[in-house]
């Protein structure tokens, strides 16, 4: 009886250059980092709108034409309109962030690395995050009034909730043999949070922050457009009401830029603070 | 430190009387345990898995909080653990690991220091995942010595190692052990392990000490010396397991 075949291994390439014969699997894995990759899917995007501006399936009143919208967007940055109101939209953004991410971090550690805090804390998130934050904002107009706090309050509330998730998660799942080691080496609770917890913890809050920096813009864009006198939303609201099509998309533009930058900042301090991972990410 | 003989035995750095440590109703994993190992004494334990090795080694390093027990355990101010695995911070460098907990401005010189007694001298700034799996538990040693403990434990340290590494990881304890000279209680699987490192050799059976031998074979062993296939045959007939004879 003849002997059966031995099926061949799944051989991807097979590279065969002078002196140089080898066979390379399959690369499952994403392979190595390009530079600049982020940016490819908008700048299609843009062409697409351009293409179909420019040959009329696109109606003005529809959507305006990228050119309008530029010369637009030049003469709002001129007459100072628009840095004003990105000025006041990103001061509102940021002071929100800055407190949810610190109530969420303080919030997310005590709960954490302590029973008493968890019992205190974990429950009452886990009510808050059932409710959405913007169905908080009648009452914390009536509490605060329309002012700039119940603007930066209800940003603060949507970044706290992702925050206190994820780190919650990535604090618990921090490998119990580390804690093991720092008894072991008798490092005291402040020392014990500063080199195991914190950095530990910081996969999970990376990727809270993401999550957070959405939820600011998002509060951002709802806040402005109720009882709001000033930033993009009220630009933005004041163009709808004479249909000035050009303006409202400046005002998307900005927010999608910002949300794209802060996007990139985020990712950018996620590889340089997380370097010393050896993940799909980072090879 | 100069310890005087008469001292020594007088004050040794283990005493255990008595320990009994259990995880369930069932039964012990420690039944009454007595064990002294004097300063600066190199013992090794042996003794099947579930044999209370580990349980014992974990007792003497404050770690056993999660079970119930009695008896006596008294240890050395300062204690030194090394695990099976390197148990490095993933997201510290070397020489952060190293100094992990150190006090006082000259933390860094001593890590750097013993990082060069184990030979990683130029990789304190590499991440953990940088180094092979010797050099790991080579850093993880360092991060022992440099707190320079009365008493190191080592949990099957080279356990998780290739033969080869383990060969130059036994030469390198040696060394450590000759300049600093703690006391040491290594747990091993490893028979030739424990006999060519130890001064003591401990089985431990079903949670007390079943025997105790002394090793006088002088610093060169050789496992193809008699005394020691006598040793090894010993103990691993206390073991349960008997040499098949070579023809």
């Amino acid at each position: 009886m003849a002997t059966t075949a031995v099926e061949a291994p799944i051989v991807g390439v097979v590279s065969e250059k002078a002196g140089d014969k080898r066979v390379v699997r399959r690369r499952l894995g994403p392979g190595p980092r390009v530079p600049g990759t982020l940016w490819i899917g908008p700048i299609l995007l843009l062409g697409l709108w351009c293409l179909a501006s420019a040959t009329g399936v696109l109606d003005p009143r529809t959507l305006s034409e990228p050119w309008v919208v530029v010369e637009t967007a030049q003469r709002l940055i001129a007459d100072g309109r628009l840095p004003e109101a990105l000025a006041t939209s990103a001061y509102r953004a940021a002071l929100g962030l800055v407190i949810g991410v610190g109530v969420g971090l303080a919030l997310a550690l005590v709960s954490g690395l302590s029973r008493v805090g968890e019992a205190l804390i974990d429950g009452p998130v886990q009510v808050k995050r059932a409710i959405p934050s913007l169905a908080l904002m009648p009452l914390l107009i009536l509490w605060l009034g329309i002012g700039e706090p119940m603007k930066v309050i209800t940003i603060a509330l949507g970044v706290l909730i992702p925050i206190y998730i994820h780190t919650h998660n990535g604090l618990r799942g921090i490998d119990s043999r580390y804690a093991e080691l720092a008894e072991t080496v008798s490092l005291r609770r402040g020392a014990f949070v500063r080199h195991v917890v914190l950095p530990g913890a910081t996969p999970g809050f990376l990727l809270g922050l993401r999550f957070a920096v959405l939820n600011a813009l998002l509060s951002l864009v709802v806040v402005e457009q109720v009882n709001a006198t000033s930033g993009i939303g009220h630009m933005i609201t004041l163009a709808s009401s004479y249909g000035q099509t050009e303006i409202i998309v400046v005002g998307l533009v900005v927010y999608a830029l910002l949300g794209l930058v802060a996007d990139g900042i985020v990712r950018f301090t996620e590889r340089k603070a997380l370097a010393w991972r050896r993940t799909l990410e980072s090879h | 430190m100069a310890t005087h003989a008469g001292e020594s035995l007088r004050e040794p750095a283990v005493r255990v009387e008595g320990l009994r440590r259990s995880f369930s109703e069932a039964g012990g994993v420690l039944n009454g345990l007595d064990l002294t190992i004097a300063r600066g004494e190199f013992v090794a334990l042996i003794g099947r898995s579930g044999s209370g090795k580990s349980t014992l080694l974990r007792a003497l390093a404050g770690l056993d909080r999660a079970v119930s027990g009695s008896g006596v355990a008294e240890v050395p101010d300062r204690v030194s653990v090394v695990f099976q695995d390197s148990r490095l911070l993933p997201w510290r460098r070397v020489l952060d690991n190293v100094t992990l907990g150190l006090r006082g401005s000259d933390s860094r010189e001593r890590g750097l220091e013993a990082l060069s007694e184990v030979g990683l001298e130029g990789r304190d700034k590499a991440w953990p995942h940088e180094l092979s799996g010797g050099e790991q538990q080579r850093a993880a040693l360092a991060r022992s010595l440099v707190r320079d403990p009365q008493l190191l434990l080592a949990d099957e340290p080279f356990g998780a190692l290739d033969a080869l590494t383990r060969i130059k990881m036994h030469k390198l304890l040696k060394k450590l052990y000759a300049a600093h000279n703690p006391a040491i209680l290594l747990v091993t699987h490893d028979v030739d392990e424990a006999i060519a490192l130890a001064d003591r050799v401990i089985v431990l059976v079903d949670g007390v000490v079943g025997s105790d031998l002394r090793i006088d074979l002088g610093a060169k062993r050789s496992p193809g010396d008699p005394r020691f296939a006598a040793l090894r045959a010993q103990l691993l007939a206390e073991l349960g397991v008997v040499e098949e004879e070579v023809a």
